[in-house]
């Protein structure tokens, strides 16, 4: 199993109960989707497969326990992407934010040109390497945002609402993106077409727990569960719009 | 780093928490006026002082040290003092071996005594936001004819101080994200390097929160906000509970002063 969750408890300080007894295994490979209301817990969750909150019970990325002294090797492997673009940018320019990651981890500077230009084509942004990063539009930090962890060569990619803001063009080169790069990937989000279209598991979380985890062409057919927890089946929303 | 520690405010119901915060606000001020005009080496007075604190503190839920270990922050502060061990005129205790200084006993008690005075006084301060919320102190301070500027200076510092440890947070954690090593590379980056990063850090730090006051500024004028409008401020009458408290409080000023001095 690359990830394994096990009887995952969490509370933030202040009291509040966030994620309650989650267990769930995704093999090498899988594509998953995170679905579920606001203040589900999906956020809270993501956060803890690198280690930024722990809580009590297991996470383990590739049978490695995620604890202090295995942080940075598991970082190297599990590529988070924060739901917050200003949460992932910390460098004045684009070109910098993107190359941190290759660079922490010892790579040579030509190694680490290699990897960004690459990680910001995957995102269509490469003209974008010596803007100020404080400075670009939502959408466009959102792609950037992606391609601060691609540049590292992740196996997990692990994101939090990638498609969220995105125009329509940017969103299809993130789907098509997703669904060539041939990583494990766990994904949060609300836009029910782009799981339909790239993720053939689906996990449906609501207050803190798992309600449903199996194949999206089935849960996606169980309208009443999906209306339970705040979900659209994405058929019906095109027949609206 | 977490916004709530930055608010000193225990959230606590004891009967110190419930006194009239105009009554908290000018006791602080007089005891602390009291404090600073005690005489050197009032031994006695300052430990009467440090006495009536913690039971305050004590009454206040707090417990004992919570005042004592906060207040320490201000003895980096009282070092630049420290000229006066040398320069007060005196009876000489020890010459330094170079130049001419001459430590004397009227100075060393001078610098042990404003040690004493800053940190007692930093106690009484932080009991005061310890046990009063920060917008019943601004209310306080209204109430008592502040003149609104200052107010408003006071809360938007208060208010800012949260952006900037909140956007602090935000930036390390965005960079401790990505903090990888690879099993069989030295990794971390040149010293150089890091400090690079670092340096480039702070740079955001000051550029975000600057925007990001500008944004908190621009969505209070968004709701009607106007720095000219004074806003008509109701203030409670004082009980009885808070009249008593304070007849007790000038009486230990009173006995403070007369230890002190006789
Ligand atoms: N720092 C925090 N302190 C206290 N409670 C928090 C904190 N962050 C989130 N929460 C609470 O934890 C719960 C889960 O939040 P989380 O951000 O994981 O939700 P989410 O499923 O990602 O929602 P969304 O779809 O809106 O992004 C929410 O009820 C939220 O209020
Ligand atoms: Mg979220």
């Amino acid at each position: 199993m690359t990830l394994n969750i096990n009887k995952l408890n969490f509370s933030y300080p202040d009291g509040h109960v966030a994620l309650k007894n989650i267990s769930l295994r995704i093999g090498r490979g899988e594509k998953v989707a995170l679905v579920g209301p606001n203040g589900a817990g999906k956020s809270t969750l993501l956060l803890h497969l690198n280690g930024l909150l722990v809580g009590q019970g297991e996470v383990k990325i590739n049978g490695f326990a995620v604890t202090k002294s295995n942080l940075p090797l598991i970082r190297a492997k599990v590529g988070l992407v924060f739901q917050n673009p200003d949460d992932q940018l910390f460098s004045p320019t684009v070109f910098e934010d993107v190359a941190f990651g290759p660079l922490h981890m010892g790579l040579s500077e030509s190694e680490t040109l290699t990897c960004v230009q690459r990680a910001l084509s995957q995102v269509d942004m490469s003209h974008y390497a010596d803007r100020m990063s404080y400075h670009l539009s939502i959408g466009e930090k959102k792609r950037i945002s992606i391609a601060t962890v691609l540049s590292m060569n992740p196996e997990i990619l692990v994101l939090d609402e990638p498609s969220a803001g995105l125009d329509p063009r940017a969103r299809r080169t993130l789907i098509t993106l997703l669904r060539n790069l041939p990583l494990t990937m766990l994904v949060s989000t609300h836009d029910m077409l782009m799981v339909r279209e790239n993720f053939p598991r689906m996990i449906i979380m609501d207050e803190g727990q798992v309600i449903a985890d199996g194949a999206t062409e089935s849960l996606m057919n169980d309208i009443a569960l999906l209306e339970a927890h705040g979900l659209e089946r994405p058929f019906d929303v095109e027949s609206k719009a | 780093m977490h916004p709530t520690l930055l608010d000193r405010y225990q959230l606590k119901n004891s009967s110190i928490h419930r006194l009239d915060p105009r009554l908290k606000v000018v006791v602080t001020i007089f005891f602390i006026i009291s404090n600073v005009s005690l005489p050197d080496g009032a031994w006695g007075a300052f430990l009467l002082a440090w006495g009536v604190i913690l039971s305050v503190s004590f009454m206040a839920l707090l417990g004992i040290s919570y005042t004592a270990k906060r207040a320490m922050i201000v003895l980096p502060f009282t070092l630049t003092a420290v000229t006066i061990i040398f320069t007060m005129p005196g009876n000489s205790l020890l010459t330094l071996p170079f130049g001419s200084y001459e430590l004397t006993d009227a100075g060393l008690m001078r610098f042990v005594s404003i040690i004493i005075r800053s940190w007692l006084s930093l106690q009484m301060a932080i009991l005061l936001t310890a046990t009063t919320s920060f917008v019943d102190l601004m209310h306080a301070l209204r109430c008592l004819y502040v003149p609104q500027t200052i107010i408003e200076i006071v809360s938007f510092m208060y208010r800012y101080l949260f952006v900037l440890t909140d956007e602090t947070t935000r930036l390390l954690r965005a960079r401790e994200s990505r903090m990888a090593a690879l099993p069989d590379r030295k990794g971390g980056g040149s010293l150089m390097w890091r400090a690079r990063v670092a340096g480039h850090m702070v740079g955001q730090l000051f550029l975000r929160s600057y925007e990001r006051a500008d944004r908190v500024y621009n969505a209070m004028l968004a709701r009607g906000y106007n720095s000219q409008l004074s806003h008509p401020v109701a203030c409670p009458f004082m009980r009885s509970q808070d009249w008593t408290s304070g007849a007790v409080a000038v009486a230990i000023l009173f006995l403070l002063q007369i230890v002190g001095r006789f």
